[in-house]
């Protein structure tokens, strides 16, 4: 890791915009072609609000965010609850915004506590990343 | 209509194993943005949506009527470009909450060797139709 990180460091935030095109290439390169994240309607029929984001999108945002933070850190553990979908409009797009705090730097791990959200609202619950000091 | 609860506990693997390749992670790093050449940390979703498609296509379950509701990966290692994982699901977990299955699995990615290099533990949201509504 090329950053020293101590307790208490705040990170970002760092602010990232997803289109639908953006979901469309995340289809793509993942495999996860389910319609929800592209087809208005199909959203719509299952109850969501709209085409929303992959779940993994966002928590790769995540992992981008702490690799841009950490200079590529190895990460070891990496998760959140999707609580509140994030929701791409047909133009324009949803900003996600990841900010993060070093909680704690022991045994040569850093475990960093994560705020993820959307237009003021959190998205993500109990997002955690671990890195390698 | 209810998952059934006699899931629990069993496993699905992955049709196939996945080599991963430079091309494939320059892809998904594109995807995603990954600023470096290492492998991006949740590739290995990958090859976890590959066992769970596995699992939805074994018990008639719709994609469609999926969404997904956490996901936390524990790596051992490092993935690396030529690694060959295979990926085996286990339904750990199944509860109903407001006409919604909410089923929790854990899937293991191991290499060549058998040794796993990584774990993710996912809960899945089921809305099994009519009665859905939020």
């Amino acid at each position: 890791m090329t950053t020293q990180l101590a307790a208490g460091d705040t990170l970002g935030p760092t602010t990232f915009t997803v289109t639908r095109a953006d979901l469309v290439a995340y289809a793509d390169a993942s495999g996860d072609q389910n319609p929800i994240h592209q087809d208005e309607d199909v959203a719509r029929s299952v109850g969501l609000p709209g085409v929303i984001a992959h779940g993994m999108y966002t928590l790769a945002l995540v992992g981008r965010a702490v690799a841009e933070w950490t200079g590529g850190a190895e990460v070891v553990d990496l998760g959140a609850k999707f609580t509140s979908p994030v929701v791409v409009p047909a133009e324009g797009g949803a900003e996600v915004v990841v900010g993060g705090t070093v909680k704690s730097v022991a045994d040569g791990l850093v475990t960093l506590a994560l705020e993820v959200t959307c237009g003021g609202q959190k998205v993500l619950g109990m997002p955690k990343a671990v890195v390698r000091a | 209509m209810p998952v059934d609860p006699s899931l629990v506990g069993r496993e699905f693997p992955a049709p196939a194993p996945l080599t991963v390749t430079s091309d494939r992670v320059a892809a998904f790093a594109a995807a995603v943005g990954h600023p470096g050449d290492d492998v991006p940390p949740t590739f290995p979703i990958v090859l976890a949506f590959d066992a769970m498609m596995a699992f939805l296509d074994a018990e008639g379950i719709d994609l469609h009527r999926i969404v997904h509701g956490e996901q936390r990966f524990a790596y051992v290692r490092p993935l690396a470009v030529g690694d060959e994982l295979s990926a085996t699901l286990t339904v750990t977990g199944l509860r109903q909450i407001g006409g919604a299955d909410i089923i929790a699995t854990t899937s293991e990615l191991a290499d060549a060797t058998g040794a796993v290099v990584c774990t993710g533990k996912a809960t899945l949201v089921h809305s099994s139709g009519a009665e859905t509504a939020q």
